[in-house]
C-alpha cells in the first residue's frame, strides 16, 4: 500500500468537455424531455465530475492504494471474522446469467437461481440446527431487527403485550439498537467476574417482569470470546417465562463443527454471511443476515420467499417466490424488510462456500478459528493483561498492555500495529474493560503469519517501555497520520460541495 | 489440508502444544455436552474448484436461468456500466476491507465515500447524504423513523399511494413495530389525490409525509406547494426519488423537501435478481445530526494534510446504544463505490443522455403500443419518465407467457390489465419493433383461436 497519500477527489480532476463514455446515438429522437412541463425539471445540471476513462482509472486505482485489506496482510479485527474472500467466488457471483436476472421475472426463467437461493436457506438451516431461513436482511443488524419483528410477530399472534427485550450488559452497541427501532424496551443483564451472564441477575429480572419480556439476546461466544457454559439453563429460564431466545451470529465462525444455536434454545438468529460464509466486507457492506427460525415459527419470516414445489408424478421439484399478498401497503399478517429479496450477489459467495468447503471442511472451521486465538492469547498474555483466564473461542480479549507505566494505551499499540503492516484489532470493544484489545485470528492464517505478529505485539510492548514516545506518536509508516476527529464533527464538512464555500 | 486451512500436521500440533491441550477438540471442553454437535452436517461433499464451475455453469445453462431482454423496472432497471466499474471494485484493497475505522489504511474507502455523498448531494439538491443504506424501501423506512422521532405532537405518517407497494410494505413493517400510525394518501389517476391530501394536513399531527419520483408507475408528479403545507404543520417532507433521473427531473430539494431517499440500483448497478443495490439518503443540514448511518467528513492529520474520517459518530449504535439514531451499520459500501465510479464516468453530459435515452424510448414504444390498438393508457395525460403503465384488452397473463418464449420479459403485471414496461439506454430498438411484433403477432393469433 501507499506510503504517501495520493488525496485528490475526483471533481478536482474534472475538466469541462472531457467524457467517459460512450452510449448508442441512434435512436428515435422525436420524444425529449424538452416536452415535460418545465415546473418538473431540475434548474441546474448536477455538477457531476467531468473526465476521460484512463483519469478515471487511475484516480480509483491510486485511491485503492491507501487502503489494506484481507488480501493485504493479517486483519485481526475482532467480532470482525476478517477471513480469507476466495476468489472463485467473486467469479461465480459475476457470471453474467445471473448478473442479467430482473428480480420479478417468472419463475421458469429463473430457477437455477432459485435453486441456489433455496438450497442456501436450507444449508443454512442445517448448520444453524434450525427448521427455516429467511435471506432477505441485507446485513447483521438488518437481521437482528429481522428476527425481533418476527420475534414480535409471534408474541402478537398469541395475543401477548410483551415489549421487554433482555441484553447482556457485554452484548455489542447493535443489539441494543435493532431492539429500539423494533419499539422494544431494552433491560441490561449483569456479567459475572469472568465475562458470562449473571445468571442470578437474570432470574430475578425474570421474576420482576418475566411476563412483559419478549425475548432475550444472546452473542455464544460472547463478545469477550468466551463461551456462555450456562446457556443451556439461561434459554431454558427464558423459554419458562414464555420470553424467545435470540441468537446474534456475529461469533458463529467459532462453532462451525461442535455446536449449533438450535441446538442450545435459540429460537430465532441470524447469521453474517460476510463473516462466517467469507463474502468480503467491501469496506462496509454489501453483507448478508440471513433470519432462521425454530420449527413453529415459519409462517412469521417476512416476504418475499423462495419455496420449493414438490414434484409431480416423474417430474422434477421446481422452485418459485411467494410474495405474500399484502402488497397493499397495509401490514396485514405479512412482514417485510426490503425491496425484492436481499443480497442474491453476495448469496451466490456463501453458497459457493459452503461447496467448496463440503460437510468435512466446514467442521474444521470451528476448531482451527479456536486453535488459533488460543494460541495468540497464551503466547501475548506474558505481556499484554488477560483479564479473563481460561479458554477463549475464536477471538481473545486482553485489557492493553500488562506494563501501563509509560502511558502507552491500546489506542498506541493497535496505531503501532499498522506501522508493521497489520490492521489493527477492534479496540476499547468491550466496554467491560478500559483498554480492551480484541484479536480474532480466524482459521485461514498459518502459524507462520500468527508468530510474525506475536513477535511484533512482544516488540512494542518493549518499545513502550524503552521508547514509549515512538508507540504514542505512531503511526509513522501510513499515508496519513492520526487524524483529528474533533475537528470533523466540529465543521461537519461532508460534501466536496462544503469544501468549495469553506 | 484444505486449501483454505494452512495448518500443516506440526504446526497444529506445536500449537496445541502452548496451549496445553491434546486436541482441537478439548478446546470446546467449556461447552456442555448436551450443546455438542456429535453428527455430521447434512450437506454436500466438497467441491473441487472444477466441479464447483460444472455446478454453477450447469445452473446457469439456458433453461435453467435465462437472461430476458428486459422491458421490467417496478424498482430494478436494466441500465449499463462501463466496464471500468466492475473492474475497478474488484480491486482486493476495496473489496476485502472492512468498515475504516483505521482511518490511517483506509483512506481509500474513506475518500470515495465522501465522493458519493457528494455526488448524492448534488443529485438530490440537499446538504447532507450518509455512506449508504440497505435499498430504497428500508432507506425510506428510516425516513419515516427520521420524521417521526423528530415530531412533537404528531399522530401519524402520512404516505402517497403511488409510492411502489413493496416499499410501503417495508414501510408499513417498521412502522408497525416502532410504533408509528401511518396513514395512505389515495391516488387520482395515478397521481397523489390532493384535495385528500390537503384534508388529511387539514386535521393536522402530520409528523410527515412521503412521496415518490418519477412514482411506482412511472408518472412525474407536480409537487408544488405540498412542501410549505408539510412544513406549516410542522412535519418532514420526504421524496424518493430515483437518482438516475434527476440528471433532468427537478430535485428533491427543489420540491422542498427535508430528506431524500431512493434505491440506486439505476445508477449501473446490474440487477443481479434484485440485490446488491444501495440505497442513499440524505437531508437538510438542521437534520443532520438525526441521520442514520456512516458519515465521512473532512479533517487533517497529525501531518497537516486534508484527510477524510467517521464522523458525527455521537448518533450511531455502537456510541448510543438503544439511543442511537438507527441499528445500521454495515451499510452497501461497495455497492456505493460502483455508483461513485459510474457518476465519475458519466458525469453531467453522460447521465442526461442515459435519461434522455430512456425517455425516448419508453415514449417511442408507448406509442407503437397504442398503434397496435390493444393497449389504452392506464393514466391517461400524466406525464411519465423511462416507466409507463398501459391497459391490455386480452389475456395479459398469456401475452407474458408469449414474450417470455420470445425471450422478452415484457414488462411488470401491475393490476388485472394493467402492464408496466420500462426502456434503458440498453434496449435498442430493434428489440424494441421485435417486442411490438410478437404482442402483434400474439393478437393475430388470439384473434382467431
Amino acid at each position: 500500500m501507499n506510503r504517501t497519500l495520493y488525496g485528490n477527489l475526483i471533481f478536482e480532476l474534472s475538466k469541462k468537455g472531457r467524457r467517459g463514455y460512450s452510449l448508442p446515438t441512434d435512436y428515435d429522437r422525436s420524444h425529449t424531455t424538452a416536452e415535460l412541463p418545465e415546473a418538473l425539471l431540475r434548474k441546474e445540471p448536477a455538477r457531476l465530475p467531468e473526465c476521460d476513462e484512463l483519469t478515471v482509472v487511475r484516480h480509483y486505482t491510486n485511491l485503492s492504494h491507501n487502503n489494506f485489506g484481507v488480501n493485504d496482510g493479517f486483519y485481526p479485527l475482532g467480532s470482525c471474522t476478517m477471513k480469507y474472500n476466495p476468489v472463485i467466488n467473486e467469479e461465480i457471483a459475476g457470471l453474467k446469467a445471473f448478473a442479467g436476472l430482473h428480480p420479478l421475472q417468472p419463475a421458469e426463467t429463473c430457477q437455477g437461481a432459485l435453486e441456489v437461493y433455496y438450497n442456501l436457506q436450507e444449508s443454512l438451516a442445517e448448520l444453524a440446527g434450525l427448521s427455516q431461513f429467511t435471506l432477505n436482511p441485507c446485513a447483521g443488524a438488518h437481521g437482528e431487527l429481522t428476527g425481533l419483528i418476527v420475534i414480535r410477530a409471534y408474541h402478537e399472534s398469541r395475543n401477548e403485550v410483551r415489549t421487554k427485550v433482555l441484553i447482556p450488559d457485554s452484548a455489542h452497541g447493535t443489539n441494543p439498537a435493532s431492539a429500539a427501532v423494533c419499539g422494544l424496551e431494552v433491560v441490561e443483564v449483569k456479567s459475572l467476574a469472568n465475562g458470562t451472564v449473571d445468571t442470578d441477575h437474570l432470574r430475578q429480572l425474570l421474576s420482576e417482569m418475566g411476563g412483559e419480556v419478549a425475548a432475550m439476546m444472546m452473542t455464544n461466544p460472547n463478545t469477550l470470546g468466551i463461551f456462555e457454559t450456562n446457556v443451556l439453563e439461561i434459554t431454558e429460564m427464558v423459554h419458562k417465562a414464555g420470553g424467545l431466545m435470540y441468537y446474534d451470529g456475529a461469533n458463529l465462525n467459532a462453532l462451525l463443527g461442535e455446536c449449533r444455536p438450535g441446538d442450545m434454545g435459540f429460537d430465532v438468529m441470524h447469521i453474517n454471511l460476510h463473516k462466517t460464509f467469507s463474502t468480503p466486507h467491501g469496506g462496509g457492506g454489501p453483507g448478508s443476515g440471513p433470519v432462521g427460525v425454530r420449527k413453529g415459527l415459519e409462517q412469521f419470516l417476512p416476504m418475499p420467499r423462495v419455496v420449493q414445489i414438490p414434484a409431480e408424478e416423474e417430474g422434477l421439484e421446481s422452485f418459485a417466490v411467494d410474495w405474500g399478498t399484502s402488497v397493499s401497503g397495509e401490514r396485514g399478517s405479512e412482514i417485510a424488510v426490503g425491496n425484492f429479496f436481499g443480497n442474491f450477489g453476495v448469496m451466490l459467495k456463501a453458497y459457493a462456500y459452503i461447496l467448496s468447503l463440503g460437510r468435512e471442511n466446514i467442521r474444521e472451521v470451528g476448531p482451527l478459528a479456536v486453535l488459533n486465538a488460543n494460541y495468540i492469547k497464551e503466547r501475548l498474555k506474558d505481556d499484554y493483561l488477560l483479564p479473563i483466564e481460561g479458554l477463549c473461542k475464536h477471538e481473545v480479549v486482553f485489557d492493553g498492555l500488562r506494563d501501563k507505566s509509560t502511558g502507552v494505551t491500546t489506542m498506541d499499540v493497535a496505531k503501532r500495529l499498522l506501522d508493521y503492516g497489520y490492521h489493527a484489532p477492534t479496540i476499547y470493544f468491550p466496554l467491560l474493560f478500559h483498554e480492551s484489545l480484541m484479536i480474532e485470528p480466524t482459521e485461514n492464517e498459518s502459524k507462520e503469519t500468527i508468530d510474525a505478529f506475536i513477535d511484533v505485539m512482544h516488540r512494542i510492548a518493549q518499545e513502550a517501555k524503552t521508547d514509549p514516545e515512538l508507540v504514542k506518536t505512531a503511526p509513522h509508516n501510513t499515508p496519513i497520520g492520526r487524524v483529528d476527529d474533533v475537528l470533523a464533527a466540529k465543521q461537519a464538512i461532508t460534501t466536496f460541495w462544503k469544501v468549495m464555500k469553506e | 489440508m484444505f486449501k483454505y486451512f494452512p495448518h500443516t500436521e506440526e504446526d497444529l500440533q506445536e500449537m496445541l502444544k502452548a496451549t496445553g491441550s491434546e486436541t482441537t477438540n478439548q478446546l470446546f471442553d467449556d461447552v456442555p455436552e448436551a450443546a455438542r454437535l456429535r453428527k455430521e452436517y447434512n450437506l454436500p461433499e466438497a467441491l473441487s474448484e472444477i466441479d464447483l464451475r460444472i455446478f454453477f455453469e450447469q445452473l446457469t445453462a439456458s433453461g435453467n436461468t435465462q437472461q430476458l431482454v428486459c422491458f421490467a423496472g417496478a424498482g430494478c432497471y436494466d441500465h449499463y456500466a462501463p466496464s471500468v466499474v466492475q473492474n475497478l471494485i474488484q480491486r482486493s484493497e476495496f473489496l476485502t476491507s472492512y468498515t475504516p475505522y483505521q482511518a490511517e489504511i483506509s483512506q481509500g474507502t474513506l475518500h470515495y465515500i465522501f465522493e458519493f455523498q457528494s455526488m448524492i448531494a448534488e443529485l438530490t439538491g440537499m446538504d447532507i447524504a450518509n455512506a449508504s443504506m440497505y435499498d430504497g424501501a428500508t432507506a425510506t423506512a428510516e425516513a419515516v423513523l427520521m420524521a417521526w422521532n423528530n415530531a412533537k405532537k404528531a399522530t401519524r405518517v402520512l404516505l402517497s399511494e403511488t409510492i411502489d407497494p413493496k416499499i410501503r410494505r417495508v414501510v408499513a413493517t417498521y412502522a408497525h413495530f416502532h410504533g408509528i400510525p401511518l396513514k395512505l394518501v389515495p391516488a387520482a389517476n395515478g397521481a397523489i389525490d390532493r384535495n385528500a391530501l390537503d384534508r388529511e394536513i387539514a386535521e393536522g399531527g402530520v409528523a410527515g409525509l412521503v412521496v415518490q419520483q418519477p412514482n411506482y408507475f412511472g408518472i412525474v408528479e407536480d409537487y408544488t406547494g405540498i412542501a410549505d403545507a408539510v412544513h406549516d404543520q410542522k412535519g418532514i417532507f420526504v421524496v424518493n426519488a430515483n437518482p438516475s433521473d434527476l440528471a433532468v427531473l427537478k430535485t428533491p430539494a427543489e420540491w422542498g423537501a427535508d430528506v431524500a431517499v431512493g434505491e440506486g440500483q439505476s445508477l449501473g448497478i446490474p440487477m443481479t435478481f434484485g440485490g446488491p443495490g444501495v440505497g442513499y439518503m440524505a437531508c437538510v443540514e438542521k437534520l443532520m445530526r438525526k441521520l442514520p448511518g456512516r458519515i465521512v467528513g473532512q479533517t487533517i492529520d497529525n501531518r497537516g494534510q486534508r484527510v477524510f474520517v467517521l464522523t458525527l459518530q455521537a448518533r450511531e449504535q455502537h456510541i448510543r446504544r438503544q439511543k442511537a439514531t438507527s441499528n445500521i451499520c454495515s451499510n452497501q459500501s461497495l455497492m456505493a463505490l460502483y455508483v461513485t465510479i459510474y457518476l465519475s464516468l458519466m458525469g453531467k453530459e453522460g447521465l442526461r443522455e442515459v435519461a434522455e435515452a430512456g425517455y425516448a424510448g419508453a415514449h417511442s414504444l408507448r406509442d407503437k403500443l397504442i398503434a397496435t390498438g390493444k393497449f389504452k393508457d392506464t393514466f391517461p395525460g400524466q406525464p411519465f419518465f423511462n416507466e409507463f403503465c398501459l391497459d391490455y384488452e386480452g389475456d395479459l397473463d398469456a401475452l407474458l407467457d408469449e414474450c417470455a418464449a420470445y425471450g422478452y420479459l415484457a414488462g411488470v403485471k401491475v393490476g388485472e390489465q394493467t402492464l408496466m414496461l420500462a426502456v434503458t439506454e440498453q434496449r435498442t430498438p430493434e428489440e424494441m419493433d421485435e417486442l411490438v411484433e410478437i404482442i402483434q403477432q400474439h393478437k393475430a393469433e388470439e384473434a382467431t383461436a
